[in-house]
């Protein structure tokens, strides 16, 4: 839908809502008929100029884009190689790219014409960014968010909450992310005639993976057009962090049918790849199955039970990745690295010295990898990173980490 | 092909009487006592048996199956397990249909085709995979019903008359009407309002067409089999095995309630035509 090239990596997904063998509609009967209008309903927005039209005057005027493209100069001279762009999508109202799609799905809900909006979330950003569209459109609202989470992102928890929503810590599991989309499906097939489920990443079944990405892929345009405009040319490389994967595709998907970028997505290396259930890079340690309506690399064991995971950033801790990703992955298009908690909490305290930025812990894997990357590569080339959150919500879980607070 | 579902509500119809499906989950509350109680549903008064395939993330479920599947994989059970559950049972019992009932991820896994020849050389009859749809027929649906398997699909009140002839194409041994939007374990709205529904289904399909979530006891049994070719009863079985545990640990106790249960639930199924 989205290119015109017979070869082009940026046609997905076909009519199944298939990347490949990834995608698909894995969900119960019930949710099926509601699924088919809600594709039909987000074909129609697509083509209608005045949806279009609300949805970027929003962009400017609630979201305040495009969001700048910074030059890292400090960091850029401290790693001694490529120089290194941050693309400020912390500087978005909510403090994350997950404003981006909240406000396309939530016209979606208004035009389907619900009265009630659930969503899940993991560090909370999603949960916020629903939250706050739900405010601004006057509809009731429910975030679903393991208890672990509700612990470790006390401050997102408390915005929430303010800005009226309902906040239901789920205890099931180890009370992460992957627990609260159960729940959020849960609900949303007991109320499916009232409610609609924005689903914060570019996962679950179609069209969640293609309406996300298209949400999201503002942020690899503006990128493209911005770093066009500072050098005159296209990046060499361009990094984001990869949990279900929204604020990656959203980079990543510009840039997809241009060989000379090169592409890292930044999974969760937790404690390590050989730590078992001790990480969430499901690509880089994980193998291809179905949950919460998609097939997908996924984190499971030899019986298909699939584990918790595990990383320091609440919004990285799931076990899964969009089937977008999953593709690329196979296809070699985009190199899926795993980040250590430990590389990522030096990310974040570097950029933190050096920037003056506090980076949300999801974006500090991103951070990691460029921190990787640029010393091997030369002075004439360039790095852009998708900076995708503000780090605010993680100052109290690190400073416990860093012994800062007892 | 005629299978154990067939032949049993061909049976029951020249009866005059709807089926009682009970569902446990295997494995539940360990390997040996879900045997047991898996053994005990004929003789206390189950026409077919739903055994549920243990999942991680049960979506559809709500808590008290999601405790079940979690009492079994905490034992470490496994699909392989539940197909020699199957395979035992079959020993003794050649006629009660067996459908396993779960979600696809642990059988995509195990592998379709391999899953398939297995269930079938262990007994099985018929499957309900809550999260295959029929946009997605491939994968299952249509490699099951070449192994001889009745691929059971559920419909729902949100399954309107434009979609039931897709819901319903690739169905057999029967339909199960799911009776609310929800997950298993909350009550029925209205009873009319399932009638309405059966009739509905049967005037798209000659399939019997069981009824399933929210049937709590006989009374409710006796009331859904006025309309229903079966009445499915699962989460108050499940609830009924956990109050006897001590500790989650299977007690004297355990498998004479589920027999009890049962045996009750079969009489309100066979007054409902009385």
């Amino acid at each position: 839908m989205t290119s015109t090239g017979i070869n082009s990596l940026r046609n997905g997904p076909d009519d199944h809502g298939r990347f490949g063998p990834y995608g698909g509609r894995f969900v119960a009967e019930t949710l099926m008929p509601l699924i088919l209008d809600l594709e039909a309903a987000y074909r129609a927005a697509k083509l209608d100029p005045a949806y279009q039209a609300e949805l970027s005057d929003l962009a400017v005027h609630y979201t305040g884009r495009p969001s700048p493209l910074y030059f890292a100069q400090r960091t850029t001279e401290h790693l001694g190689g490529a120089k290194v762009y941050f693309k400020r999508e912390e500087l978005n109202h909510t403090g994350s790219h997950k404003i981006n799609n909240c406000l396309g799905q939530i016209l979606l809900a208004k035009r389907m014409g619900k009265t009630r909006v659930i969503a899940e979330t993991g560090a909370g950003q999603h949960g916020v960014a629903t939250a706050t569209v739900c405010a601004k459109f006057n509809l009731p609202c429910t975030i679903f968010m393991g208890a672990t989470d509700v612990e470790r992102q006390m401050p997102n928890v408390l915005r929430m909450k303010m800005l009226g929503a309902e906040v239901r810590p789920v205890t099931a599991g180890a009370g992460t992310l992957k627990d609260a989309m159960n729940e959020a499906l849960r609900d949303w097939v007991t109320n499916v005639d009232t409610t609609y489920y924005l689903i914060g990443t570019a996962a679950g079944p179609h069209p969640y993976p293609e309406m996300v990405r298209d949400f999201q892929s503002v942020i690899g345009t503006e990128i493209k057009a911005q770093f066009q405009a500072a050098e005159g040319k296209l990046p060499d490389a361009v990094v984001a962090c990869v949990g279900g994967g929204s604020n990656a595709i959203g980079t990543f998907h510009a840039f997809l049918d241009d060989p000379s970028v090169a592409i890292y997505g930044a999974e969760a290396g937790g404690h390590g790849l050989d730590v078992e259930n001790g990480h969430a890079a499901s690509m880089a340690g994980g193998r291809p199955g179905v949950l919460h309506g998609n097939r997908t690399y996924l984190l499971q064991d030899r019986d298909g039970q699939i584990l918790e995971g595990h990383s320091i950033s609440a919004g990285l801790d799931y076990p899964g990745v969009g089937p977008e990703h999953s593709y690329l992955h196979d296809t070699k298009r985009v190199t899926y690295v795993p980040i250590t908690d430990d590389e990522a909490l030096e990310a974040f305290q570097l950029c933190t010295r050096l920037e003056g930025i506090i980076p949300a812990l999801e974006s500090a894997h991103g951070l990691a990898q460029v921190f990787k990357l640029a010393p091997t590569m030369g002075k004439d080339q360039s790095i852009v990173l998708c900076l995708s959150g503000r780090g605010d919500k993680d100052v109290e879980s690190v400073g416990k980490y860093l012994g800062l607070l007892k | 092909m005629t299978t154990r579902i067939d032949t049993r509500f061909a049976a029951l119809k020249a009866e005059g009487r709807p089926a009682l499906v009970t569902f446990v989950m295997a494995g539940d509350p360990d390997l040996a006592t879900g045997q047991a109680i898996f053994e005990a549903l004929p003789q206390a008064g189950a026409d077919i048996i739903e055994l549920g395939m243990p999942f991680s993330d049960p979506m559809a479920d709500g808590i008290a199956i999601q405790l079940a599947g979690q009492r079994a994989l905490a034992n470490g059970h496994t699909l392989r397990a539940t197909l020699g559950m199957v395979e035992d049972f079959r020993r003794k019992d050649e006629t009660t249909p067996v459908v396993l009932m779960g979600y696809y991820n642990p059988i995509f896994i195990f592998g379709v085709e391999e899953f398939l020849a297995a269930a079938k050389a262990a007994g099985v009859d018929g499957l309900i995979v809550v999260d295959l749809p029929p946009e997605e027929d491939e994968e299952l649906c249509l490699p099951a019903l070449r192994a001889g398997i009745n691929f059971i699909r559920l419909t729902t009140p949100t399954t309107d008359d434009k979609r039931l002839p897709t819901v319903l194409a690739n169905t057999s041994g029967f339909v199960y009407y799911v009776s609310m939007t929800g997950i298993t374990g909350a009550a029925i709205k209205s009873r009319a309002a399932v009638g309405d529904a059966v009739r509905r289904i049967k005037s798209h399909t000659d399939l019997p067409v069981a009824v399933g979530f929210g049937i709590k006891n006989a009374e409710d049994a006796e009331a859904i089999g006025r309309d229903a070719d079966g009445v499915v009863v699962g989460s108050v079985l499940i609830e009924a095995i956990a109050r006897t545990l001590v500790d989650g640990k299977p007690t004297d106790k355990t498998v004479a309630a589920v027999r009890e249960l049962v045996a009750s639930l079969a009489g309100g199924v066979k007054g409902s035509r009385s």
